[in-house]
């Protein structure tokens, strides 16, 4: 008994004060990408070249947030010339279209569908569904119900059956051997529901799009109603995507 | 072993130098190695111009390899030696090669083989689900059958689960998995260059820093490139982080399934702190975009190594304190002890590696027998106790977690700075081979590359360490409560996206 107290003394209080305060993450952290437009064109074909997830348009020299997996090449080889990377983690969007940037994004809480907000903005149950990605994603979900995020404090709970669920919160990039189950259960969460898209995986196939083994786009099988991009997602993106759409 | 050729680990050798023996010479040789007390790192299936080929790779305290023409059906090396089961179950999947008379010849991860052939199943793969298996069963009035998933009551991965129970008590569980199937090696084959790596990392995203340093390293053997020291040291940096941030995890976990709830809290936040201190390193909590063929990318300066230092000082011994309130509570352990056990017998003969293994006195650790990286110049860890229970496992896990924080003290202690890294697509031998082998936390990752006579990539084979060890787990239910099945679970906390590949 006496260690327990012990070790609550020596722990402390360690809930974080977002969104209320700002968190800082480390400078290495690649938020969203910020776009030099008035960088020399070879250059930005020299890393759209280079680009593992096809995720940069030459032309429009906009990055697509939905496949890249923030892996810092395009930053490395254009020196920060072309693309920079910032620590801001705010990166959910309504609209797949949306995802195609050169560093600004609409602001989430604006483009949020109202009903949703009036449904769920003071309970929110979801059901996470894992769809073939490598549970990255899921390992920073879980995350959110660890004391330091607390999600369960804005009303936000992960359930454990589709029948008591809000929506589906689906990561991974749908193998097709988990088509099936994912809209079996997506069919079995009561209307109205919602429908999240957590990761590259399931937003465009992530790192393994191409692959015959999978569907590789949630959104061509059920309606998106918000993407969160990452390659896991911040559990902070996360975060700010669930508070700004649906409170 | 007269038949054997003596390889290293990350050596480059030319393919013609590898042994190709008649298949029944072949078969004689691995089963001669298995039944002497060696295991089997990696046993697949490969076509090369349009022949259909197998290759070992074995290992005692050395590593062999040798291979053979792949005939369609051969005597089942399993009847004789268990240590084959998954791995000739996974040529029978992706090759339609038949091993005749294995015992359990079932598929492994559900989809159409590669060669064209009929299928070994009899599956249907224009139908959606896996799961039209006859599972096994057992009769009787009193014995029932509880089936878990694929889609589980938590956040975790998919794969489905079926018990066969007489009351609470366990008789049998099979674990038929796949669901996370998504192509990896196919992809790694086809894909052009650049994309490998990112596929690398995301085999099991738990395990990035362990599955991209196979990756790297037989890239680097294969195109002849020289790695630095400092960059050696930061990859065993954050492959000693990857590994106590599970650890940690999963203790927590382990002390909620014991329904004792501060560690878990605890533990909860810190191993999300150790997960920071990859991200310092890398940009990312999973230590993404760090490990490249030819260096890492980001360099550890002295505002990164002073970061890792202040922030190791601080947690340290909050872990060591937490675990101490875990490890000395007697309801902790009287729920921990005795359960699950495997023993040493049938994980020797199944081949368990990792914590699992050394849980059950198996001590083989990759980064003593087959050191990668700076790993030769550091000290060896022991463990204490290996009775093949869950208190074993998470016995383990405490003292790896000592272990790996004193093996980045050491590192972080060096000196050597890694050169900044130059993103180039390297050009890798001709006609040859290469075999890498790391210790992810969870035990022994293992790549194999095969290239053809234009230096491209001819096989490119992966293993989780979650391939030898799934069958641990259900050897650890045999005759436990069906309730003792979380607690199992998490004490081998294995990978369904590094199995179903
Ligand atoms: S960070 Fe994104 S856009 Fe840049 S190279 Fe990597 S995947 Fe492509």
């Amino acid at each position: 008994m006496l260690k327990v107290i012990k070790n609550r003394l020596e722990q402390g209080y360690r809930t974080s004060k977002y969104p209320k305060e700002p968190i800082n993450l480390y400078k290495r952290f690649r938020g969203l990408p910020k776009v030099d437009n008035d960088c020399d064109g070879a250059l930005v074909q020299r890393c759209a070249d280079a680009c593992p997830q096809e995720a940069i348009d030459a032309v429009t020299k906009q990055i697509d947030l939905g496949r890249c997996v923030f892996c810092g090449l395009c930053e490395t080889l254009s020196e920060g010339k072309f693309v920079c990377f910032t620590q801001n983690f705010e990166m959910g969007t309504a609209s797949r279209d949306d995802l195609f940037t050169c560093g600004d994004l609409p602001a989430l809480a604006e483009h949020s569908k109202k009903h949703f907000k009036k449904l769920f903005g003071r309970s929110l149950q979801l059901r996470q569904i894992s769809a073939g990605g490598c549970n990255a994603c899921e390992a920073d979900i879980n995350v959110l119900n660890t004391p330091f995020f607390d999600l369960s404090r804005f009303g936000i709970q992960f359930v454990a059956s589709p029948r008591h669920a809000d929506g589906i919160h689906v990561t991974g990039p749908i193998s097709k051997n988990m088509r099936q189950a994912t809209l079996s259960t997506y069919e079995a969460v009561p209307s109205p529901k919602v429908v999240i898209a957590s990761g590259a995986c399931a937003i465009s196939g992530g790192p393994f799009y191409g692959s015959d083994e999978i569907v590789g786009d949630l959104n061509s099988l059920i309606p998106v109603d918000l993407y969160i991009p990452g390659c896991p997602p911040h559990p902070l993106t996360t975060l700010h995507a669930l508070l700004n759409y649906f409170k | 072993m007269a038949e054997l050729l003596e390889i290293k680990n990350n050596e480059r050798v030319q393919r013609a130098a590898i042994p190709h023996l008649e298949f029944a010479d072949f078969r004689q040789e691995l089963l001669d190695f298995a039944v002497a007390g060696g295991q089997v790192v990696q046993l697949f299936a490969y076509q090369d111009s349009g022949l259909l080929k197998l290759l070992a790779v074995l290992r005692n305290d050395k590593l062999y390899v040798a291979g053979c023409d792949a005939p369609d059906t051969f005597a089942s090396l399993t009847v004789e030696s268990e240590k084959f089961h998954m791995f000739e179950r996974e040529i029978g999947e992706q090759y339609g090669l038949e091993p005749k008379g294995h015992p359990w010849l079932k598929m492994v991860r559900y989809h159409a083989n590669y060669t064209g052939k009929k299928d070994l199943f009899g599956n249907d793969y224009s139908q959606d689900i896996p799961g039209n298996y006859p599972y096994f069963t057992v009769d009787g009035e009193t014995v029932h059958e509880v089936a878990v998933g694929p889609v589980h009551a938590g956040i975790i991965e998919p794969g489905h689960f079926r018990f066969q129970c007489c009351g609470e008590r366990v008789f049998h569980l099979e674990i038929q998995l796949g669901y996370q199937h998504r192509g990896v090696e196919k992809l790694l084959q086809s894909v052009p260059f650049k994309r490998l790596p990112i596929i690398a990392e995301t085999i099991a995203g738990d395990t990035t820093i362990g599955h991209s340093l196979c990756q790297a390293q037989a890239i680097e053997s294969l195109a002849c490139l020289k790695i630095d020291e400092g960059a050696g040291i930061v990859r065993s940096i954050a492959l000693e982080l990857e590994r106590i941030a599970n650890h940690v995890g999963d203790l927590g976990a382990l002390s909620l399934d014991a329904a004792f709830n501060p560690p878990a809290a605890y533990f909860g936040r810190i191993r999300g702190d150790y997960l920071n201190l990859s991200q310092i390193l890398s940009g990312n909590r999973f230590g993404r975009g760090l490990v490249r063929p030819g260096g890492v990318t980001k360099i550890m300066g002295d505002e990164q190594k002073g970061l890792l230092i202040d922030k190791l000082t601080e947690l340290t011994p909050q872990v060591e304190h937490v675990n101490d309130l875990i490890f000395s509570a007697p309801s902790v352990l009287a729920r921990f002890e005795n359960t699950g056990t495997v023993n040493y017998a049938d994980a020797e003969k199944l081949g368990l590696v990792g914590y699992a293994g050394r849980a059950c006195g198996l001590a083989y650790d990759a980064r003593v027998a087959f050191p990668t990286e700076v790993y030769a110049g550091l000290p060896a860890n022991t463990n204490h106790k290996t009775d093949g229970d869950v208190c074993s496992r998470a016995m383990v896990r405490r003292e790896e977690i000592i272990h790996s924080t004193t093996l980045i003290n050491t590192l972080l202690g060096k000196t050597e700075e890694a050169k900044s890294y130059i993103p180039e697509i390297p050009k890798l031998a001709p006609t040859s081979f290469v075999v890498s082998i790391n210790e992810g936390w969870r035990g022994e990752v293992s790549h194999c590359i095969l290239t053809d006579t234009d230096g491209k990539i001819l096989r490119y084979k992966v293993k989780d360490p979650s391939f030898h060890n799934w069958i641990g787990l259900a050897l650890a239910l045999r005759d436990e409560g069906i309730s003792d099945f979380p607690i199992c679970n998490k004490s081998f906390n294995l990978s369904y996206c590094g199995f179903d590949l």
